[in-house]
């Protein structure tokens, strides 16, 4: 009984300083980022991985659900004779939701987990910890930049699924379906206002902030051997997965 | 000069070093050898603290490293070079980006200043025309020798080696206990070094730690320790199964 007690205390002890330990990695990561000197050269090469090199990805899949989401759109606005709206309805539907979590998503498979692979492979090679014996504070070198860079690079990310996107629809929509060019453009035009994109933007720099957070963070205390890499890895890009739409539900309820 | 007192360290259930005194004389090398898992390079990993102790007090310069904040602590790092087993070179970089790197990170020093002191340390550990390649395309004692010219880069007072050997054939091995010797002739640092190659490791050591069950056996000059009555480094030195070390 004794030891079964001492089990759940040490488990229940263990998650609580999991937990504290996440939020002062968040912490230190963020005060270090703005205290000089900073690593500018870091920086941009990390907006590079992160921005440039999720580009493509970004762009494909902002293309796709744009297309799909014409045809759904159709298919659905038909039922009450609102073709016309379906610019409308798209454009709405990609800037304040779907472009901020699904590029969110891309960057966390393409991006996240290689974070995750790279850090967690410096600390079984001890690279992690030949930074700390040069005075090197490794989450100023290691994280920061990268914090810094995902918050510049996810929003443009975003804006690019979302013009993307809405090229899609209206290939589908206009090109494909014959809805008329000029109501799909008037329609968005009268139905987007600035707190739409704006939520959008808001979303895509906390998810920045949340990718780069939790991927950084199971990378840099990832046990040092090769299953150590793969889980840290794996638990990332899941945990990211899973904390971007907790916090889209939250983000959604306060900006609706 | 290095102190440690009453060292106490475990990991959950594990008691590792169960109140370590050893004290590294200054301007000599010293070496820790003890069997494999039996703390030496967590009882390294406390000299600058890498790692934090349960109990006890690490002295660095009549300074207690244990207790000190991170930006106290990187001003007493700054005296340590290290060359860890694997040499830990930051993969992403050429050798010679590894060398400058503490050099273009923590000094204002201008590049070409960089260049010419890079290009000796590595003339010095005879990696002379190495600087462009890749840590990936180096063999495991070039891995080690790059490491040992960025742990001296900054000429440290003091050098930590852990295992700086293993996994080398013995030529190689040798010729790096030759290159740690003639380094230390050259800079003339504090070196204490991690190792279980003996008797290869006693010609270049002034002293000779042994670590068994948590504490220190036996300190000595190698040839003392050679010559010690003490059981536990007998059975280490004639490597026996039988007797007060015991095998799994």
């Amino acid at each position: 009984m004794l030891l079964f007690l001492g089990q759940v205390g040490r488990f229940a002890t263990d998650q609580i300083a999991g937990m504290g330990r996440i939020f002062s990695f968040l912490m230190s990561a963020l005060f270090l980022a703005f205290r000089p000197p900073a690593k500018i050269y870091l920086i941009i090469y990390h907006i590079k991985t992160i921005g440039v090199e999720s580009l493509s990805v970004v762009a494909l899949s902002g293309f796709f659900t744009g297309m799909v989401m014409g045809f759904q759109g159709y298919y659905s606005l038909r039922q009450f004779n609102a073709e016309s709206w379906l610019g409308s309805a798209t454009a709405l539907g990609l800037l304040r939701e779907l472009g901020p979590v699904l590029s969110a998503f891309m960057v966390t498979g393409r991006t996240g987990s290689a974070m995750a692979a790279e850090l967690g492979t410096m600390r079984a090679t001890e690279q992690i910890d030949a930074l700390d014996s040069m005075a090197i504070n490794p989450i100023k070198y290691l994280v920061s930049p990268r914090i810094i860079a995902s918050l510049l690079a996810m929003p443009l990310l975003t804006a690019i699924f979302d013009v993307i996107g809405i090229f899609g629809a209206y290939l589908v929509g206009v090109s494909l379906l014959g809805v008329s060019s000029g109501s799909f453009f008037a329609g968005m035009e009268g139905s987007i206002v600035f707190h739409d994109v704006y939520s959008g933007f808001v979303k895509s720099i906390s998810f920045g902030l949340i990718i780069t957070w939790i991927c950084c963070y199971k990378g840099f205390y990832a046990p040092p051997m090769a299953t150590g890499v793969s889980q840290a890895t794996t638990e990332s890009v899941v945990l990211s997965f899973v904390m971007i739409l907790v916090w889209d539900y939250f983000l959604t309820s306060v900006m609706l | 000069m290095i102190r440690v007192t009453n060292l106490h360290k475990s990991f959950r259930s594990q008691h590792v070093l169960k109140g370590v005194n050893l004290e590294f004389a200054t301007g000599k090398i010293t070496t820790i050898v003890g069997t494999s898992g039996c703390g030496k390079t967590v009882l390294l990993r406390h000299l600058n603290a890498l790692l934090r102790p349960d109990e006890g007090e690490v002295f660095v310069d009549g300074v207690d490293i244990a207790k000190l904040p991170q930006k106290e602590l990187y001003q007493i790092r700054a005296k340590f070079g290290v060359l860890f087993q694997g040499a830990a070179l930051l993969d992403s970089m050429t050798v010679f980006d590894n060398v400058a790197f503490p050099l273009r990170e923590k000094t204002k020093s201008k590049e070409p200043e960089i260049k010419k002191k890079v290009e000796e340390r590595l003339e010095q550990v005879g990696l002379g025309e190495m600087g462009r390649k890749l840590p990936a395309e180096l063999s495991g004692g070039m891995k080690k020798r790059a490491g040992l010219a960025r742990a001296l880069i900054m000429d440290p007072e003091i050098v930590l080696f852990d295992e700086p050997t293993t996994g080398l054939d013995p030529v190689l091995a040798t010729s790096i206990h030759q290159l740690i010797a003639r380094t230390h002739t050259t800079f003339g640092f504090t070196g204490v070094l991690v190792s279980h190659t003996i008797p290869q490791v006693f010609g270049i050591s002034d002293y000779i730690a042994m670590l068994a069950d948590g504490v220190i056996k036996e300190l000595s000059p190698p040839e003392v320790f050679c010559a010690s009555k003490n059981p536990v480094v007998q059975q280490f030195i004639q490597g026996k199964t039988e007797g007060p070390i015991q095998v799994l």
